[in-house]
């Protein structure tokens, strides 16, 4: 800037009007400006704030939607929602708290802890958040709660649903249970219908995969509140949608009559449709019931079902792995045909075999075996020198392709796939050559061989029907073509051969032989060691230590249609327990009468049908906890009594 | 101008245009207020429009005040403020709190109010008594920069961040528009800018960080203090063009708006009258300001022009940062909207400015008549 010589009051006015000028047009700018944010808001974002101004304005009283149903192949009820009664409270609508939940907790008969929780969540509540204060109640304490309504502003009495699965722990493993959501449940979400009292959420199993499918959207009363949470006015209800119906592919009466018929048993059993790979029956006890689940279970009950050795919590289907034990020679033989092995070359079994410096003995002296003999009889020796002369890369192929230690990626259910050895593997895994030894272990199921009872079901599934299923457990999904097993027809013809013998010949599970004219049933038994074997006879005392009992099996033996996989742990022989189970639960599937017939005597000397034992069961987990309440009660008034003497 | 013979001379040389403009304003206010109430003139219509008539009354009679009486009152009237703001900062330390100084029934004064016009007719004093040569040197500079530094960060101590700033902004305005080289300006506002991030750490309240915080990101607090600001852009936001209709804002009436009746009193009427409203407020202010803008280029006093560019300012700040901070434009500061957001000071402090201006608008008026005449 030039500087002036002297600035004069003539400067000052000529500065004064221009930067007048300045001042006046950014007041005008700024007034633009203005304007302009003004429309920004009011017209560009005008839907975007209208929607937030409405989301502010109306709050719905969330009704939870019905569940939808789970239904089997023919359509029959595996879990569905039952009414029940329930009573909620409104904390912004009740008047006096305190003297409310007095007055409930005398009609409703509530337990000091849940009232305890009751009052915890009041003060935890939102506005019309409603909280829960009983559900599941008998109808004449819901009664005697409406009759005082009128004294009771703010309380809620409802009918809601729970859960009921009609055959109870038979289908415990398969379906899961549901349970109230969980604070992390709803941290994930933020869904205001998680904090819903009698909001149930898949917890397990295929209520918990099939969650999507089945939670339906909620509906409930739209209502105008303040920012304060009080009612202004209520608006019309929104309708709930309930959630859709999933048909399984499982046949309810087969899953029922399978786990009634294990008894006091602790195994496994799925059975496939070797056409379509349909999982039939997906069982897994003894369980839990998942009905006592849904409105939660108590601490007691729950530290006893952990505790039991037989683990009524683990889903053993698709969770449980157990050596295949024999069940694996069938794929072995298929195996050793494929490698040029002749099924008329003979092993002489003198009852065990040396490999290197160790003897491996067998379970008898078999004498000449040749390859369908060495399946009925189940002879080891045969499999071992077999395996010895084959190459164990290209025969673990087969058996894994046969089903073994696969993983099914379109079953909705978690499943833990085990191991089927291979040199590769033992390379990978444990840095070592491949040994003669670990043939002879893996051509007999044992060694690192480690199946679920999934993959058992599919083995004889594959080899009976002769088609590469996937075991299949949504009516609904897709059904991808099912290609061949690609083997010689012949060679898969050799195999069903001596597994029908095995059952109808001389072999070892003969008297397990199906009792329906015309029809045969194929097998293979197994026996899968938990115990060194020199130590077996010892271990046949202890229950824990005993061997677990395995058998597949497919019918009919000539044109077969069904494929059934079982293990009963601690079973002992494969043909003394899983046998029989697996043949009256085929039986099942030809002839329901004569399969029920069966059943009832067995029953009868169990001490009753599965439901009453589960009666009997549930009813003395309450009788512990209650003594284990009491007892807590009387330690509590102890210690009282002590510090105020 | 009204010239007629019936309308005696004292009322008929009022700038009738300019009160139309005012009451009009005011009216809609009460309107709005009337409905932020629920549909009653309790508790804030009723006791506004007595505040706006009363100090609209006074602007009146301020406006026959003529300029050689206002001159020698500017300076003790200011030493008295500055004092009182002093004894409000003791005081409220004491009290622990926003001292209050004057309670007036009606309305609650600080004295910090009265510093806003009291201010642009102070500096405006100081650069008249300044001989023009010395405009260009530090002597214009350091004088004014203590006469507003002073009550400014009294008033900021208080704390009032919001009127601190309008003292600021009226009296800086004053310095440019005395003639002050333009590089005064430009390096302190360069100096300011640099020193944003060392007076947002040093000199802020918890409080005040956290407004500035919020505004920058008002998500960040939606349920806290960015509430504000994000109710507020809601409310004006689904008002839409035409607004849902008068009393049936969901926003204010269901109290989701907070302040909806004092400093987002905007808000509530652009969401019951839609931008359509919203804009004619705004129209409204700008005709004001010009109003107020001609009277100061047309002052023929120095002091004259300055005060009037100073009162413009101080009426410009008030309109300026309320809009913008409704509007999410500027941080939460608690300037009101006069005659718009329930509260007496406001319309008191915007009367003393239209008064003033009036009066300043009468002499040249007269001066001009007389002149012609």
């Amino acid at each position: 800037m030039n500087a002036p010589i002297r600035f004069t009051a003539v400067h000052q006015n000529l500065t004064f009007s221009r930067r007048m000028a300045v001042v006046g047009g950014a007041q005008v700018l700024v007034g633009g400006a203005l304007v302009g944010r003004l429309g920004w808001l009011a017209v560009k974002e005008n839907q975007k704030y209208n929607l937030l101004s409405e989301s502010n304005r109306v709050q719905l009283i969330i009704v939870p939607p019905r569940r939808g149903w789970i239904v089997d192949r023919h359509g029959k009820p595996i879990a569905i929602n039952r009414s029940n009664f329930r009573v909620d409270l409104i904390p912004d609508q009740v008047k006096d708290v305190p003297a409310t939940v007095a007055v409930l907790t005398n009609l409703l008969a509530l337990t000091p802890d849940e009232v305890d929780r009751i009052n915890r969540d009041i003060k935890a509540a939102v506005g019309f958040q409603p909280v829960q204060v009983a559900e599941n109640v008998p109808y004449e304490r819901y009664a005697a709660v409406t009759v005082r309504l009128p004294e009771l502003p703010g309380v809620q009495p409802m009918r809601g649903f729970s859960r009921f699965y009609p055959t109870g722990p038979a289908v415990a493993h398969l379906v899961g249970y549901v349970g109230t959501p969980s604070a992390e449940d709803y941290k994930k979400t933020k869904d205001p219908l998680f904090l819903t009292p009698g909001f149930k959420i898949g917890k397990q199993g295929l209520e918990k995969t099939l969650e999507p499918y089945m939670r339906g959207k909620p509906g409930g009363q739209r209502i105008e509140v303040t920012a304060s949470g009080k009612l202004v006015k209520e608006l019309d209800p929104k309708p709930d949608q309930s959630g859709s119906t999933v048909a399984l592919t499982i046949d309810a009466g087969l899953q029922e009559y399978a786990a009634r018929r294990m008894g006091d048993n602790s195994g496994a059993l799925v059975a496939l449709d070797v056409d379509t790979g349909d999982v039939l029956a997906f069982v897994s006890m003894p369980a839990f019931d998942p009905n006592n689940f849904s409105s939660g279970i108590g601490r007691t009950e729950w530290r006893m079902l952990s505790e039991d050795d037989h683990k009524p919590l683990i889903n053993k289907v698709s969770q449980g792995l157990y050596p295949s034990g024999s069940t694996i020679k069938p794929a072995m033989a298929l195996a050793f045909l494929k490698q040029g092995i002749d099924p008329k070359q003979r092993v002489f079994c003198p009852g065990g075999l040396r490999i290197g410096n160790r003897f491996f003995s067998c379970d008898a002296k078999h004498g000449s075996m040749d390859m369908h003999s060495a399946i009925e009889r189940s002879c080891n020796t045969y499999f071992w020198s077999m395996g010895l002369r084959t190459d164990p890369e290209l025969t673990t192929e087969m058996v894994n392709y046969l089903g073994y230690g696969q993983n099914f990626p379109q079953m909705p259910v978690n499943q833990r796939f085990g191991t089927m050895p291979s040199p590769k593997w033992l390379e990978q895994k444990y840095k070592r050559k491949w040994q003669g030894f670990d043939s002879a272990n893996t051509s007999i199921g044992q060694g690192y061989v480690l199946i679920n009872p999934l993959q058992l079901a599919v083995m004889p599934g594959r080899l009976g029907g002769g088609k590469l299923i996937q075991p299949r457990l949504l009516m609904g999904a897709p059904k991808p073509p099912i290609a061949p097993v690609a083997v010689d027809p012949q060679h898969l013809a050799i195999v069903r051969d001596a597994m029908s013998a095995v059952v109808n010949g001389s072999g070892t599970a003969v008297a397990s032989k199906l009792q329906i004219p015309g029809v045969l049933m194929a097998g293979k038994t197994g026996t899968a060691q938990v115990y060194k074997l020199t130590q077996r006879k010892v271990a046949n005392s202890n229950w824990a230590l005993r061997d677990h009992a395995l058998f597949i099996a497919f019918a009919p033996a000539d044109k077969p249609k069904y494929a059934i996989g079982c293990i009963i742990e601690h079973g002992g022989f494969g043909a003394s327990v899983a046998a029989p189970i697996v043949r009256d639960s085929m039986t099942y599937l030809f002839d329901q009468q004569k399969a029920w017939a069966t059943l009832a005597p067995m029953e009868q000397e169990w001490g009753g049908s599965l439901a009453e034992r589960n009666a009997r069961r549930s009813a003395a987990f309450k009788a512990a906890a209650q003594s284990a309440a009491q007892l807590k009660a009387a330690a509590a008034k102890a210690d009282d009594g002590q510090a105020g003497a | 101008m009204i010239l007629s013979s019936i309308i005696p001379q004292p009322l008929a040389r009022l700038p009738w245009k300019l009160l139309f403009l005012i009451v009009a304003i005011g009216l809609f206010g009460l309107v709005n207020l009337y409905s932020a109430a629920g549909g009653s003139i309790q508790p804030w219509a009723l006791k506004q429009g007595m505040a706006i008539a009363l100090f609209l009354g006074m602007a009146v009679a301020l406006s026959n005040v003529r300029e050689e009486r206002i001159k020698p009152l500017v300076m003790p009237i200011y030493g008295a403020i500055v004092i009182a703001l002093v004894l409000t900062d003791a005081m409220g330390i004491v009290g622990k709190g926003a001292q209050r100084w004057l309670d007036l029934g009606i309305i609650r004064l600080q004295p910090s109010e009265f510093m806003k016009p009291t201010i642009a007719l102070m500096l405006a004093r100081f650069y008249e008594l300044l001989p023009a040569g010395d405009i260009r040197s530090f002597r214009a500079i350091w004088p004014a920069a203590a006469l507003i530094g002073v009550p400014a960060l009294l008033i900021i101590a208080q704390p009032d961040l919001g009127t601190g700033l309008m003292v600021v902004f009226a009296g800086v305005t004053v310095m440019f528009l005395a003639g002050l080289p333009l590089r005064w300006f430009l390096i302190p506002g360069a100096a300011i800018a640099a020193a944003i991030i060392p007076i947002y750490e040093f000199l802020l309240h918890g409080y005040q960080k956290k407004r500035i915080d919020i505004f920058l990101d008002p998500e960040s607090d939606p349920m806290g203090a960015g509430y504000h600001i994000t109710q507020s852009k809601i409310a004006i936001g689904s008002g839409g063009v035409f607004g849902k209709g008068f009393m049936q804002g969901s926003q204010s009436h269901l109290q989701y708006l907070p302040e909806g009746h004092t400093d987002f009193a905007f808000a509530t009427l652009t969401e019951e009258w839609g931008m359509v409203g919203g804009t004619a407020i705004i129209i409204a202010y700008l005709f004001v300001l010009r109003w107020a803008m001609k009277v100061a280029a047309n002052a023929p006093t120095r002091f004259g022009q300055l005060s009037c560019a100073g009162l413009t300012m101080v009426l410009f700040s008030y309109f300026a940062i309320n809009l913008l901070m409704v509007m999410g434009l500027a941080p939460v500061v608690g300037i009101p909207l006069p005659l718009i957001s329930y509260g007496g000071s406001a319309v008191m402090t915007v009367m003393i400015c239209i008064g003033l201006l009036m009066s300043f608008e009468r002499q040249q008026r007269s001066r001009s008549s007389s002149a012609l005449s």
